[in-house]
């Protein structure tokens, strides 16, 4: 346990998000909803998400726009780029693709959600299952 | 031209823009534009399979930009075989499914012939790219138009059926995404080749092994391993029958190239069958995925469910070959990656010609198809025999070098299940067979005199001409399987 502590503390982040994504996965299997099922999904996507957001993370450094390139006038100040010194983007730029990937899901999901009421009038799992099953 | 790898791509995306726009103004327009964007699509597969025999890898930089920064389009040998598979399956069937779309779903025309163009277009951007996360895209793009596809199909059980395979394949795609941060996070690349370059020197590490059975994890779930298929069946079966005819075929066998590519390309023979040591098990694990199938199969009344069962059957031949982890297994497991595409897809196609005639394909409604529709059964009863492994058809001669990497790997419980497998799935035919053939039409059908001679009633000449080139090609490749042996898979595995 006194080893488990720091560890905990030292990478809450991703503890974090390893909690977020079971609470997501828990949804998707045990909800009875479908609607909290599609909630759980979006969950369990976030947290994919925020792990790949949080790995480009740097202690102590800035967003990766390099100021003095710009305007030319300080030429004497530029000094040599650390790449410490900047965050890594490249993570952050996939997950707007990802991001555009999971509200499209969302949207063809949510799509189908209304289309499985218009059809059963309902979105509880055990009653479609018991239409169903009827005919 | 040097620019054919793009092109394969490019050509469907563009024609399912021009295909939507189309739609708006005139819904007609849309299947021309479809069928030429996926003939230049088709040609320019051939050229590239052509090229890369002849000259060796290719690799196309999109925009110009070097790997690993830019995304590398990288075709070997392996993937310009699945290309040409996926763009050709795709065009022949885009010309047998003009008659059936307009049948089953001809008020939505225009929509479905864009959403296929984007389905194909994300099977071969899956297959032709060299990026993990670009991978992840287009896996993502072909499972989201395949959702929608399916949506389209049974007004009753399509929109549940669909939900139910959104959450499944999201999960699958978000353990692959994940599996992609974990090689992210260790060696700071995205391109196959240099993550490859990478990962030999981090062999003890646990990151690795994380990402590796995350990787895994999510293509299994995608290609519908048992017990991840639960997805597959209704999925299929209550989807349009012009899809269902292509998605059956090339879907599961694009993840299975995945699988393959992940394991051959990025983590590597050594690290996969040297430091880890789980081979034994995911090959029992595809014995059960065989046996199940086949008594799954077993045990339905509808001809598309049954067949669909099959798939599940095919998937365990295709992982445990590949797991065998000799040279046997591999070919056997690549060689039926194309010879289990065409024989699902000439089983589709009599299925779907059933369909277009009978609207229902219960095992009771077949009762004297063989009279009733010759050449369609003609086809059937080909991919049937593929199907069970009779040669000289091409399902034989992969199955061959499946038992052979099996005995020479000792994994005789493998080499028993594709034996017994192949059992069940003759006695599941000949079930099929003995219906159409030797019972009776059912009263009423005929107009009273149901005994004498059967009227021929057959599927549209478009249908019946794709489905016999299809089935014969079955002869045709199992035939020249020796040649495509010698030319593509063994200077692939060198």
């Amino acid at each position: 346990m006194t080893d488990l502590l720091p560890l905990i503390v030292a990478k809450y982040n991703y503890w974090l998000y390893v909690i977020l994504m079971m609470i997501g996965l828990y949804a998707m299997i045990a909800k009875n909803n479908l609607i909290k099922k599609l909630v759980g999904m979006n969950i369990f996507q976030t947290a994919i998400i925020l792990f790949y957001v949080s790995i480009g993370y740097k202690k102590d450094a800035t967003i990766p726009i390099i100021q003095s390139a710009h305007g030319g006038g300080h030429g004497a100040h530029e000094a040599a780029i650390h790449a410490a010194d900047y965050i890594n983007p490249l993570p952050h730029v996939l997950m707007l693709t990802a991001i555009v990937v999971s509200v499209a899901t969302f949207g063809v999901a949510m799509a189908l959600a209304v289309r499985v009421y218009q059809r059963y009038q309902t979105l509880e799992e055990d009653e479609l299952r018991m239409r169903l099953s009827e005919k | 031209m040097d620019n054919y790898p793009a092109l394969i791509v490019v050509a469907p995306l563009l024609a399912a823009l021009f295909a939507g726009i189309a739609a708006w103004i005139e819904e007609r327009l849309s299947y021309p534009i479809a069928v030429i964007g996926l003939a230049i699509s088709t040609f320019s597969a051939i050229m590239t399979l052509m090229t890369v025999i002849a000259s060796g890898t290719i690799h196309y930089r999109m925009a110009g930009w070097a790997p690993p920064m830019g995304i590398e389009y990288r075709i070997d040998l392996l993937n310009a075989m699945v290309l040409l598979l996926v763009s050709g399956i795709a065009f022949l069937n885009l010309i047998a499914s003009y008659k059936s779309v307009e049948q089953e779903t001809s008020d939505r025309a225009g929509s479905f012939y864009t959403i296929y163009l984007l389905f194909v277009t994300g099977l071969l951007g899956v297959t032709a790219t060299g990026d993990l996360f670009n991978l992840y895209v287009l896996i993502e793009i072909t499972s989201l138009t395949s959702y929608a596809m399916v949506a389209l199909g049974d007004k009753d059980r399509g929109p549940l059926a669909s939900l139910n395979y959104v959450f499944i394949g999201v999960i699958g795609a978000s353990f692959y995404l994940l599996g992609v941060g974990y090689l992210y996070l260790i060696t700071g690349s995205l391109n196959m080749m240099d993550v490859a370059g990478i990962l030999p020197a981090l062999k003890g590490s646990s990151t690795v092994l994380v990402a590796f059975i995350l990787c895994m994890i999510g293509v299994w779930i995608k290609m519908a391993l048992f017990p991840m298929h639960v997805w597959l069946p209704n999925a299929y079966s209550y989807s349009p029958v012009a899809f269902a005819r292509m998605v059956a075929p090339l879907m599961t066998k694009v993840m299975v190239y995945v699988m393959i590519r992940l394991m051959v390309t990025v983590f590597g023979f050594e690290y996969i069958f040297e430091t880890l040591n789980i081979a034994d098990a995911v090959v029992w694990l595809a014995t059960l995925a065989i046996l199940a199938g086949g008594v799954m199969a077993l045990a339905q009344k509808n001809l598309k469910k049954m067949l669909t069962y099959i798939i599940v059957c095919e998937i365990g031949y295709m992982v445990g070959g590949a797991w065998m982890g000799n040279q046997l297994g591999m070919t056997g497991a690549i060689l039926h990656i194309l010879n289990d595409a065409i024989m699902t897809f000439a089983l589709f196609l009599a299925v779907g010609n059933m369909v277009y005639k009978l609207k229902k394909v219960d095992l009771t409604d077949l009762k004297g198809l063989f009279g009733k529709m010759p050449w369609t059964m003609t086809g059937f009863v080909l991919a049937a025999f593929s199907i069970i492994g009779v040669p000289p058809t091409c399902g034989f001669f992969s199955k061959w070098y499946l038992i052979l990497g099996a005995l020479e790997k000792g994994a005789y419980h493998f080499a028993a299940a594709l034996i017994i497998s192949s059992l069940i799935c003759a006695v599941l035919f000949f079930k099929v067979f003995e219906i159409c053939f030797f019972e009776p039409m059912s009263e009423g059908h005929g107009h009273g005199e149901s005994h004498s001679q059967v009227a021929i009633e057959e599927a549209p000449i478009s249908m019946l001409i794709i489905t016999g080139f299809v089935s014969l090609s079955l002869i045709v490749v199992g035939l020249y399987s020796g040649t495509i042996v010698n030319t593509i898979i063994l200077p692939f595995l060198k």
